[in-house]
């Protein structure tokens, strides 16, 4: 594609949205669609707008189990694929059960989590995490064994410790690995966390935006429901570009995938 | 004359069975420029890589090296590569700086130490560059550095301009002698250039594979510092087809096979 001015790149995106928006606005009100089988999209704002004092709360609740699962992820992900590193025998023994838990959908194993765990919340914690930790660790996996061979014999020639190789040889090895497979996650982790909440059904102070939808379609509140998809949707987005800017942030001084495309 | 390092009847076997070294003996003194030339697989890579002390030879010794049991502290030894093999997410400055960080040296001389390091190779404008932003006989003026900075006694160099053009290679080179002159160092430079050993070294050690073994021992007697005129004698072109003819000497059984 020719150079454009960066303007172009914000404004055609927005503008089709818009495009499209006032298209639905139109075509539901002329064809006189009913609102519980499409909602205008005037419809579902001011939706959102009112109903507000009960999706602000789910959106919370959501939000924390996602993040919350997402960093036990991380914690769970990284940990073990150093451990993985160290020893060959652990990676033997833990990779299939690893595998099994990724290949496993987890909307079939999540009655069974909701029977096993203390409370709904840990439920919904162990789901979402199942999900996200699998692209954390097999990418950190493959991140710590694509150091290079000739900076590893350096840092032996030099006698580095084990912490120093870990510290200043490993971990930024394996940095644009990892940070790839946070992306990967970071949606994952809403996608469990969606899931779970679906398979829990849980209602009262604990209820996420998955179980509003839910609930919603129960009732028939179908503008109710494009409002709290709307929360999940911007949710999704928000994760989407905080884990990009995170990985642009730490990468973009020296790793070919962050680079300026304009160099 | 002191010896340096010795190997006496050093064998290398991997562990999928190729005997890469077959009792290699051989003597290197205080001061000395010793190419190590040879095809490829002669063993010639791995008799640094076991004089560093990366790896253990299954047979004989090395008197002086960094390996296991040896008395020499891996400060004495500089290593570069075939690539500059820099760590991509620091600074110049960083990397250069690695071995006294890996040596917990107090930052505060550390620094100064990088400074003079990137004097000595005519980089001291790059220290804040990242590795992407240097071109390859930039980043391996940086290896360079690094390999000095704990001023070492002797430097090992593995092929370290086979990937660089001919005019960077050729400025190199004078680079190179200059500061084997200036350190007193004593360098063991990997090559499979003819003509890259005999504008260096004063000894050729030619190799030959299969099992790896030396084959000829050749001292290069021009004196130093050499430059362009010494690239044109009829010296260097009689020391080129001496050191050509034992390479190939050497190379013409193992074709026959």
């Amino acid at each position: 594609m020719r150079a454009q001015p960066k303007w172009v790149n914000v404004v055609v995106p927005l503008a089709i949205a818009l495009a499209v928006l006032i298209g639905w606005e139109a075509w539901v009100r002329i064809a006189e669609i009913p609102a519980y089988v499409i909602p205008a999209p005037s419809l579902v704002w001011s939706t959102l707008i009112s109903d507000w004092p009960t999706l602000w709360p789910s959106l919370l609740v959501t939000l924390k189990i996602t993040f919350l699962s997402l960093l036990l992820a991380v914690a769970g992900g990284v940990a073990l694929a150093f451990l993985f590193s160290l020893s060959p025998w652990v990676e033997l023994s833990l990779v299939p059960f690893a595998v099994v838990l990724q290949v496993t959908p987890i909307i079939a194993i999540a009655p069974l989590i909701l029977i096993y765990a203390p409370n709904t919340l840990t439920a919904l914690l162990i789901c979402a995490w199942i999900v996200a930790f699998f692209p954390i660790l097999s990418n950190t996996t493959v991140g710590l064994r694509s150091v290079d061979r000739n900076l590893d014999d350096l840092f032996s020639l030099y006698g580095a410790s084990r912490w120093q190789r870990l510290r200043f040889l490993l971990a930024p090895s394996a940095l644009p690995y990892f940070l790839a497979g946070l992306k990967i996650a970071g949606g994952l982790s809403l996608i469990g966390t969606v899931v779970a909440e679906y398979a829990a059904g849980t209602s009262g102070k604990e209820s996420g935006l998955a179980y509003r939808i839910l609930e919603a379609s129960f009732r028939l509140n179908t503008p109710r429901m494009f409002a709290a998809l709307v929360l999940v949707a911007l949710t999704g987005i928000l994760i989407y570009f905080l884990f990009n800017g995170i990985s642009r942030l730490l990468l973009r001084k020296w790793h070919e995938s962050e680079l300026d495309a304009s160099r | 004359m002191e010896s340096l390092i010795e190997l006496r009847r050093v064998g290398k076997t991997f562990a999928n069975g190729t005997q890469a070294l077959a009792g290699m003996s051989l003597s290197i003194e205080q001061g000395e420029f010793v190419s190590l030339l040879g095809p490829s697989g002669c063993g010639k890579s791995t008799v640094l890589r076991m004089i560093a002390g990366l790896a253990e030879p299954s047979s004989g010794e090395i008197v002086g090296g960094a390996g296991k049991g040896a008395r020499r502290d891996a400060h004495d030894i500089g290593f570069v590569f075939q690539e500059p093999t820099l760590m991509p997410w620091a600074p110049v400055l960083d990397n250069v700086m690695l071995p006294l960080k890996l040596k917990r040296e107090p930052p505060g001389a550390a620094r100064e130490q990088v400074g003079q390091a990137l004097a000595m190779v005519g980089l001291e404008k790059f220290a804040r560059s990242y590795p992407r932003e240097l071109s390859g006989g930039m980043k391996m003026r940086v290896s360079i550095a690094r390999a000095l900075i704990t001023r070492p006694k002797l430097l090992l160099m593995d092929e370290p301009f086979a990937a660089l053009d001919e005019m960077t290679r050729l400025k190199l080179n004078d680079d190179l002698l200059r500061l084997w002159q200036e350190f007193g160092l004593t360098i063991v430079f990997v090559t499979h250039s003819v003509y890259e050993s005999v504008y260096l070294s004063s000894r050729v050690v030619v190799m030959a594979a299969r099992p790896g073994r030396v084959v000829a021992d050749e001292k290069i007697d021009a004196p130093y510092p050499r430059d362009e005129e010494f690239r044109l004698s009829p010296a260097y072109a009689a020391a080129c087809r001496r050191v050509s003819q034992a390479l190939h000497g050497a190379a013409a059984p193992a074709e026959a096979m």
